[in-house]
């Protein structure tokens, strides 16, 4: 009961904190608000283009080198995710789970050199 | 009182006192914000040779930033016409929250902590890997060529140097056994970290420059090819929400830095343990901030693709290799 309370109230204080977080800029915004001056015209609200006219949407395709990257990131997030446990509980695992850890990242080490090879790091 | 706090049913009085105390934490981080900015101009323009700011609160500019923070207050607010509104609207906040959420978990000395999460190491690499999306979401709802660029650029950056970053920790997290940061400063009472893992240290303070955004890894709002990257459209307090995000990530991540491979509070020699650790932790802290406004002034920025391909062909590996290195010297320490 003790250490569910401890735990409850931990966690109680990160949900304090991402109040603050949100609040802080919602209050100096709205006292921002009241101090900031408005006159608008239409030219202020136009996009900034190094003083060309700005033509047609800006969410234009962007190169598909982002998503391989983004791919690549998921595989890698997912192999740390594996990571930690094994890390955390290595003391009472010992070399057996070294091993297997070390087969599990030799995988994702063959697809990163697969990578490689096929240019696909190489950022143009 | 608070031991006794943390110990009683959580309600709705306990929020209200974590409250208070967040709440001065924050001006103290404010606090640190605001002379961080001028310390880093008076470093630089020592550096190169020249006064930096000395006009606005005596010889020192003591109350520079304090100035510029009031100029961006009343600056007027620019929401452009074609911008996703709502989007432009939420991108700061969701820059800034989880910056300052990271700091609920870091011990700045034995007593002074927040939340002594079992996790903590995890919680901080899994909030601030979030900052990322504020920075997206800007450069996309801008509706500008140059913003989506950098906003684009942000994204990859940072998932490409969150790898390196969170793998570089494994090393600290096998000596220890826990990823509570309290253990992991407790495990360094003989030897810090840095002298333990100096390959993983070497490996974090490149991968948190560049998951800072600063120089030599500023690209997302490189601004001599993209006007102002991800917050090109943004002006005054909505801009300056994004640039105290950076700054209070700065203070979280060198608090990372010192509690992590620099024995947090504890003393240099153990003789000195006279001194409190609130000192050691500011002076540890204060020289990651040193070096981090060293390597602004040191480094060129580095291009793009150079700036990927380091990430996964050199980064990545080393971190790789020194996760099973150190187990395989655990290992065979623990023959003999």
């Amino acid at each position: 009961m003790e250490l569910w309370n401890l735990y409850q109230n931990n966690y109680l204080i990160v949900f304090v904190f991402l109040c603050l977080g949100v609040l802080l800029p919602v209050v100096a915004l709205f006292i921002g608000k009241l101090l900031r001056p408005y006159n608008p015209y239409d030219a202020k609200y136009t996009i900034y283009e190094s003083g060309n006219e700005p033509f047609h949407d800006s969410r234009v395709r962007f190169n598909v080198r982002y998503y391989i990257f983004a791919l690549m990131f998921v595989i890698f997030d997912v192999e740390t995710v594996f990571l930690y446990p094994w890390a955390v509980a290595y003391e009472k695992l010992g070399i057996f789970a070294l091993i297997e850890m070390l087969i599990f990242v030799f995988m994702l080490v063959i697809g990163l050199v697969y990578a490689w090879k096929k240019k696909v790091l190489k950022w143009i | 009182m608070v031991e006794e706090l943390l110990h009683s049913q959580a309600g709705i009085f306990n929020f209200g006192v974590f409250f208070l105390l967040a709440v001065v934490l924050l001006l103290v981080v404010l606090g640190f914000v605001t002379y961080a900015i001028l310390a880093e101009r008076k470093v630089m323009g020592f550096m190169q040779l020249r006064q930096g700011p000395n006009q606005v609160g005596g010889r020192w500019g003591l109350l520079q930033t304090v100035a510029d923070v009031l100029k961006l207050l009343v600056k007027e607010d620019t929401i452009p016409k074609l911008a996703d509104k709502p989007l432009f609207i939420i991108a700061p906040v969701i820059g800034f929250a989880p910056a300052f959420m990271v700091m609920a978990t870091i011990p700045f000395t034995d007593k002074l902590q927040f939340a002594d999460l079992s996790v903590g190491l995890l919680y901080y690499i899994a909030i601030s890997g979030l900052t990322t999306i504020g920075m997206v979401t800007g450069g996309w709802a801008s509706n500008n060529k140059y913003a989506l660029l950098g906003g684009m650029r942000a994204a990859a950056q940072m998932i490409s140097y969150e790898i390196p970053l969170v793998m570089s920790v494994l090393g600290i997290i096998l000596l220890t056994g826990s990823l509570n940061l309290n253990e992991i400063v407790a495990a360094q009472e003989n030897v810090w970290f840095i002298l333990l893992q100096p390959v993983a240290f070497i490996v974090f303070l490149i991968a948190s420059v560049a998951e800072l955004n600063r120089i030599p890894f500023d690209l997302p709002e490189s601004e001599n090819e993209l006007v102002a990257g991800f917050t090109t459209e943004y002006s005054g307090f909505r801009w300056a929400m994004f640039m105290l995000a950076e700054y209070v990530y700065m203070f979280a991540m060198a608090s990372l830095t010192t509690v992590l491979f620099l024995g947090g509070w504890l003393p240099l020699f153990s003789f000195l343990d006279f001194i409190p650790g609130a000192v050691w932790f500011a002076l540890k802290f204060t020289v990651v901030i040193f070096l981090l406004i060293w390597f602004r002034s040191t480094f060129p920025r580095i291009r793009a693709d150079q700036l990927m391909e380091f990430g996964w062909k050199v980064l990545l590996p080393v971190a790789l290799a020194n996760i099973f290195l150190t187990a395989i010297i655990k290992e065979v320490m623990n023959l003999f």
